[in-house]
């Protein structure tokens, strides 16, 4: 029962972590109506600059996202402008053209940090990275703790973002019909590139919070692109509030996963629960509660 | 006109054939570069493979992985176990990927366009997944290993050359007849093409059949001809399935010579930097030998979007238009 109760509470702590890395990847779904194969890597670039930050500036990781998560917004709206925009017009074979401009994208992004670091391990470690709290037989590990409550500050912002603000009110116009919100007056290549660069930010902020509890190799981050892809899927396509639940989900199957199945099999879970939710579910948790 | 055409067609042919058979010899003095010509070959079965499901089909597959990794375990799990000759693979090798792409199919051709290749891509890291825990039966992440057969890289190339024709006429045959025009239909527009009357399914499973095949017959032959594979190597995701797409935009989709090309290209250029350009530049030139890769497949994404054999004649124009520019 306690091994129970102890996976289900790190299964949501780091489902919250999972929820912000998804909502990235939903947002750029929506809008730009491609996947994002970089969005692992971009979250890997974030993870570097913070452990830079740290070893030569000894800047605590959650100081520093005021620093990185910026640098990472701009990349991702350099990104979108130069590489992925010019895209939308041009002729070709595949329509999976930008898609597979994200693949070229996320694989520069890795062998620049491997020419950089090498493929070396690296770790930030603080002084709270081994403390954790005890509520009976319960632990929590600090930093997970930590992690999860500035992942759902971004997230109640974000979420304040989109549905107050004019910017948020374009932005969920443009992913649902794009034409339309164009004839409204909202600029679709502004709102294209900025929403680009807001999910680089939030996959940037989930880098940031993992980094004290994970470790950091140039090839750190597919296994995230991966995961993200789930997350959305299994959240509906476009839908926040879905990737909220797919994240959640996700966090608590894997760990529950890793606990009575194996350890080898954790990543396997999730890939499963996606074909299952592709073939069975295509829309997702949205068919469920229409959000 | 036309004869003339195909006359000087077929020359091309034949020379790119007779330079393909001179290339190990024109290299002899060094193993290391006709080992470069075999993984070149590799990658031309790769790429053509995945360039008939891709680029003539329009099912981006991103888990090629999948077919390389099942070929390359049907060579070496008989010997495993068995002590069978890994080369029984290229029997094997093909008609167990066939079988599973088939197996696969039908689970992701249920999808379409981004989700077809998210399909793929899941259900390769799931294999890979699969294969290095079950350790009863693969032996897990320590791999598999066999002593190579010959220490002469001559017949392995020769092996390989003949899957890399086998894989490119096979492709251009089939673009030739009905079942390649069918292929081009779903392609362009699956629901007119089912409207038309064609059996989309069953076509589909005739591209991921041939395609896989191929995929299949170039993971039992890196199987032999490396004498080592792990999960981690065979099911990759970002050096087998992910090189593979690379291999094939850089060519040109939907080109018979596209992969080729591309793969040409591909193993050159790293090369060429790997060895610092041939010792001229400073040694951490080195370094930076994928990042090249990478920044030339975003700048063909770019401005070629048709890859550099389905643009060719951008090129040569570019080329003119500066002699031009020169003469006036």
């Amino acid at each position: 029962m306690e091994l129970l109760i102890q996976s289900l509470i790190y299964g949501i702590l780091i489902g919250g972590l999972y929820a912000i890395i998804g909502i990235g990847m939903t947002l750029i779904m929506g809008v730009l109506g491609i996947i994002n194969l970089a969005h692992g890597q971009l979250m890997m670039v974030a993870m570097y600059i913070t452990w830079i930050l740290w070893q030569y500036a000894s800047i605590d990781p959650y100081m520093s996202i005021f620093i990185t998560i910026p640098i990472v917004f701009l990349l991702g709206q350099g990104i979108s402008k130069f590489l992925l925009f010019p895209l939308i017009k041009k002729e070709s074979i595949l329509p999976e053209n930008q898609v597979l401009m994200t693949v070229g994208i996320g694989m520069v992004l890795v062998e620049f940090a491997r020419s950089l670091f090498a493929s070396d391990y690296r770790s930030v470690r603080t002084g709270y990275s081994e403390s954790s709290i005890h509520l009976g037989n319960i632990s929590l590990h600090v930093p997970l703790v930590i992690a999860f409550v500035i992942a759902v500050i971004f997230t109640f912002a974000l979420f304040v973002l989109l549905m107050k603000t004019d910017l948020g009110r374009s932005i969920r116009a443009t992913a649902q019909d794009r034409e339309a919100a164009t004839l409204m007056g909202v600029s679709a290549k502004k709102i294209t590139i900025f929403t680009y660069g807001l999910g680089s930010a939030l996959v940037a902020t989930a880098g940031v919070l993992l980094l004290p509890v994970y470790y950091l190799f140039p090839d750190v981050g597919p296994v995230f692109t991966v995961k993200a892809f789930v997350i959305t899927i299994l959240g509906g396509l476009g839908s926040p509030i879905g990737a909220i639940a797919g994240g959640l989900v996700l966090g608590i199957a894997e760990t529950f996963g890793a606990t009575y199945i194996s350890m080898g099999y954790r990543d396997a879970v999730g890939l499963v629960i996606f074909i299952l939710v592709l073939v069975f579910m295509p829309g997702g948790l949205k068919q469920l509660t229409k959000i | 006109m036309r004869v003339n055409n195909l006359h000087v067609f077929l020359n091309f042919e034949i020379f790119i054939l007779l330079t393909a058979v001179a290339a190990p010899f024109i290299f002899s003095f060094s193993p290391y570069f006709q080992g470069l010509l075999i993984f070149v070959m590799i990658w031309i079965v790769m790429g053509t493979s995945w360039n008939l499901l891709a680029g003539y089909t329009g099912l981006v597959s991103f888990g090629h992985a999948a077919y390389f990794g099942i070929g390359a375990y049907a060579a070496a799990l008989p010997y495993f176990h068995w002590g069978i000759s890994p080369w029984w693979g290229l029997l094997t090798g093909g008609v167990s990927a066939l079988i599973l792409g088939y197996l696969l199919g039908k689970i992701v051709f249920r999808l379409r366009g981004p989700y077809f290749a998210l399909g793929t891509l899941a259900l390769a890291e799931i294999l890979r997944i699969v294969f290095g825990e079950e350790i009863w039966l693969t032996n897990g992440h320590s791999g598999i290993l066999y002593m190579t057969t010959w220490v002469s890289k001559y017949p392995y190339y020769f092996v390989a050359l003949s899957l890399a024709i086998g894989a490119i006429v096979s492709v251009k045959y089939v673009m030739r007849t009905k079942a390649g025009f069918f292929f081009l239909s779903i392609r362009e527009d699956e629901v007119a093409a089912e409207a038309l009357g064609i059996n989309t399914r069953k076509y589909k499973n005739i591209a991921t059949a041939i395609s896989s095949f191929w995929a299949g017959m170039a993971g039992a032959f890196y199987m032999i001809y490396m004498g080592f594979i792990d999960p981690e190597v065979v099911f990759a995701l970002h050096n087998i399935s992910i090189i593979t797409i690379l291999v094939g935009i850089l060519g040109g989709v939907g080109t018979i010579w596209g992969p080729a090309v591309g793969a040409v290209i591909m193993v050159l250029v790293q090369e060429v930097f790997r060895s610092s350009i041939f010792g001229l530049a400073p040694q951490w030139v080195a370094k930076f030998h994928a990042l090249v890769f990478g920044l030339l497949v975003i700048f063909v994404i770019l401005f070629m979007a048709g890859g550099v054999v389905g643009d060719w004649n951008l090129v040569t124009a570019k080329f003119r238009r500066t002699k031009h520019a020169e003469k006036s």
